[in-house]
């Protein structure tokens, strides 16, 4: 069932195209990994979501609701944590997140309050203008997940967290993911992409430019060997084999998941003594998104 | 050691003047443009001698004096001695002003956002930014005192000799730095950039007071206040040098503190302590007017004090004039033919457009404290949760509503208390509380402006300031300066019914308040459906 569906999303600033047909979708229970470097549209997008920006174009739906519509409806099932947490200076942590729940129009679950503020070692009597980004962001994190929300919608928010609280953090999205809540998680880190979400899109220049699960992306990829073989075997100039490195007497190299098969036939034809697999990180698909898009 | 404390201090300087050269010189020269105007406006507004020292009796009553300071040179009331009388308190006001917020904006502000880290994590000196800032801010008080100086003098008026042009020129400026000192010193108190202004707006406020008060009964009084000593100066009548001397001595003492201070101080930390707070929110604060309100709940108090205790403070000086007017026959018959109408009354119509108009700010602060919260993107977190914008945007508006209000109102409180203590026949209430009354409409139509531009035009929110400074100059000015009537009528101060000298105006009200809501759904209606940022 799908939660969140966005459908051929535009925004313009001014002449600027911010978003040029943006489409994904969330289902529930899922957690949706959404990358792509600074400026490529994530905050944008999701700040539609959100209600907060007006898309120019396109239809996006929560729920089957309009987000600029029916965006206080809407927000009464979600909860937000941005990557930024810009709080108010003179208000305590423990001010703040009572604020931040109340203004979900439900009564908080007192027990759970304390035990994400004991779990993220936050202290609530400090002054918000004390706080590091690290625990403004802490704030925002507690008071999204004590709320008891369908869809986590998540802007890179592990960004100020040390790797402990990391940690913590994403305990609590797997947490979620078990309750059957759906999470939409935007985030530079790659690792705790790959870890944490079924599905991924990658965003570049405002358009979805691969989405899928991390298999179908790893499909479209190439896998490292490193094989080490009784006859010597040369590679080069094969279809498919890419960046070729000998080292100690084996040879490294990158090849196109669909070549695959014939490479490895290839290979065997030599007597194979070392073989090597390892499957392409989210790293590599990304810099190679990337870097195939500059040159 | 001492070199070390000041390294880089230059290139901090002129570093500050890169940042602000467009903020400085607006303000430096709209200050002086002001000057100039009002001088040049002051020759050939009054045709003969007879007329001149006519206008000198109505400005020689203890209100007056509590407003603009005390007149010197009345006997020969040339256009010197008006300048020196009526514009010359209020000028050093808004220089007060202009130092107030470019010192804390380089000192706490910059601090606050973390700017200052970044500059001492360089080589540079602990007290370099500090002693940059007020190293520019005597600059520029030194350029508006010469620019000022010499533009009034070469203006050819004849009671503006170069001597007392460049004494006026220069009590503006000691003012300046001494305001600059007093900021300074404040941003070492205070941890945040709003409390030093707070503290230093206050002062000024308090130095205000004490010279009104000293002004009227009592000279030592008026000495304790820098703006007391700048009036003794007796620009262009008798040309006094030595209170310059001696605000620019209390200024180089209090800069001696502030550095002090600050070398004594951690980076981020204010010298009045800082309490724990509560770990979970009161019921109140978890509503968005709750919220809003709380955020503004200092500022709301003290203007809230600082409105009684204006209204009381120009309330204590009502006894004065009546007694005044009663023992001059002469200008009773001058100014009031129509004895109807008591000269107190008279004054109490321009008094009431004053204090409604400052009465003007705290709402407008507290509405466009909305659109500051959507520049620190602290929107978002009420926006995301079950809040919609006409809930977000009616809190703020409903509080600069209920402030537009209670503020006139216990100005009146403060007014109506003190002129019962002093005068032999008070005013009743309700005189005063019409008299008063009639300008809320008009408080209306600048809050529903701001609602306006916040909807519709939110990168212009700063034009409601402008024309709230422009109905206070029209207003206020306008009757000394003798402006044609237009350009009042084009502030919604300048339509309100002058009651009790004129009729109550119930049909001019009542446009005034449809202006104002007309304003507040046309922003209401923009706010709903524009970008956030």
């Amino acid at each position: 069932m799908s939660i969140l569906q966005v459908k051929d999303v535009t925004k313009r600033f001014g002449t600027f195209n911010a978003l040029k047909g943006v489409t994904m979708e969330v289902n529930k229970g899922e957690v949706y990994g959404f990358i792509g470097p600074n400026g490529a549209g994530k905050s944008t997008t999701i700040r539609i979501l959100l209600g907060i920006l007006q898309a120019s174009g396109g239809e996006a739906t929560i729920f089957g609701k309009d987000v600029w519509k029916e965006a206080v409806e809407i927000h009464k099932h979600i909860a937000y944590v941005p990557g930024d947490v810009n709080l108010w200076p003179n208000l305590t942590g423990g001010e703040v997140i009572d604020l931040l729940l109340k203004l979900r129009g439900v009564n908080p679950s007192i027990s759970r309050r304390e035990e994400l503020i004991e779990r993220f070692k936050l202290d609530p009597s400090k002054k918000c203008r004390t706080y590091s980004k690290g625990n403004r962001q802490k704030v925002a994190l507690v008071a999204a997940f004590s709320s008891d929300s369908d869809l986590y919608i998540l802007d890179e928010p592990t960004s100020g967290l040390d790797p402990l609280m990391e940690r913590v953090f994403q305990e609590c999205v797997l947490e979620a993911k078990a309750q059957g809540k759906s999470v939409l998680l935007s985030s530079h880190i790659l690792s705790e992409v790959e870890r944490l979400c079924d599905r991924v899109a990658i965003i570049r220049e405002g358009e979805i430019i691969e989405a899928g699960t991390l298999d179908e992306l790893r499909h479209l990829t190439r896998t490292i060997l490193t094989v080490k073989t009784k006859e010597p075997l040369t590679l080069n100039g094969v279809k498919g084999v890419h960046d070729v490195e000998e080292k100690d007497g084996e040879l490294v190299f990158h090849v196109d998941t669909e070549e695959l098969d014939r490479v490895m036939k290839l290979v065997s034809e030599k007597g194979i003594v070392k073989l090597e697999s390892a499957p392409p990180t989210l790293e590599d698909l990304f810099m190679r998104h990337y870097e195939g898009a500059e040159g | 050691m001492l070199g070390q404390l000041f390294s880089q201090t230059g290139r901090l300087s002129r570093f500050i003047v890169r940042r602000d050269r467009v903020r400085l010189s607006v303000w430096i020269l709209s200050i002086a443009f002001v000057s100039f105007l009002t001088a040049s406006s002051f020759t050939g507004l009054y045709q003969s001698d007879e007329e001149r020292q006519a206008i000198a009796e109505t400005m020689m009553n203890p209100a007056m004096t509590a407003m603009m300071g005390p007149g010197y040179g009345i006997d020969n009331y040339h256009e010197g001695a008006m300048m020196a009388h009526q514009m010359l308190l209020f000028t050093a006001i808004a220089v007060a002003i202009m130092s107030i917020l470019l010192v804390t904006r380089h000192t706490r502000t910059d601090e606050e956002e973390g700017r200052i880290e970044l500059v001492r994590s360089l080589p540079t000196g602990r007290l370099s930014t500090l002693a940059a800032t007020l190293i520019v801010l005597f600059g520029a008080n030194v350029v508006l005192s010469l620019v000022t100086g010499f533009g009034l003098s070469v203006m050819g008026i004849e009671s503006m000799d170069l001597n007392g042009s460049l004494l006026y020129g220069f009590s503006l400026g000691a003012i300046g730095l001494f305001f600059a000192a007093v900021t300074a010193f404040f941003s070492q108190l205070s941890e945040n950039g709003r409390g030093t202004v707070g503290l230093s707006f206050a002062f000024l406020g308090v130095a205000y007071l004490l010279r009104a008060v000293g002004d009227v009964s009592s000279e030592a009084v008026a000495m304790i206040s820098p703006l007391g000593w700048i009036l003794r100066t007796e620009v262009y009548v008798t040309n006094v040098w030595w209170p310059i001397g001696l605000t620019v001595g209390a200024a180089i003492i209090v800069i001696g503190f502030a550095l002090y201070l600050n070398v004594r101080r951690d980076l981020g930390a204010g010298l009045l302590p800082s309490r724990a707070g509560k770990k979970q929110a009161s019921p109140f604060l978890t509503s968005p007017f709750g919220l809003a309100f709380r955020l503004q709940r200092t500022a709301f108090i003290s203007w809230a004090i600082g409105m009684f205790v204006l209204g009381a403070t120009y309330g204590s000086v009502l006894g004065d004039l009546e007694s005044f007017f009663e023992n001059n026959e002469m200008m009773r018959e001058m100014l009031a033919p129509d004895s109807d109408i008591s000269m107190t009354e008279q004054y109490l119509t321009m008094l009431m457009a004053v204090i409604s108009m400052i009465c003007t700010i705290p709402p407008l602060m507290m509405m466009l404290k909305l659109k500051g919260e959507e520049k620190k993107q602290r929107l978002d977190h009420l926006l995301t949760r079950v809040v919609s914008r006409n809930r977000l945007m009616s809190s703020y508006f409903t509080l600069a509503i209920l402030s537009g209000v209670i503020m006139p109102f216990l100005a009146l409180v403060g007014l109506w208390s003190a002129a019962a203590g002093v005068m032999e026949e008070p005013l009743a209430f309700s005189v005063l509380f019409d008299a008063l009354v009639v300008y809320v409409p008009a408080i209306f139509i600048l809050i529903g402006l701001g609602a306006f531009f916040i909807g519709l035009f939110p990168k212009w929110t700063g034009v409601v300031w402008g024309y709230l400074g422009y109905s206070f100059f029209v207003v206020y000015l306008g009757a000394i300066l003798q402006l044609p009537e237009w350009l009042g009528q084009l502030s919604p101060f300048g339509h309100v019914p002058q009651v009790p000298v004129e009729d109550m105006n119930v049909f001019a009200l009542v446009i005034l308040f449809m202006v104002a809501l007309v304003l507040s759904v046309g922003g209401f209606i923009g706010y709903r459906r524009r970008d956030l940022a």
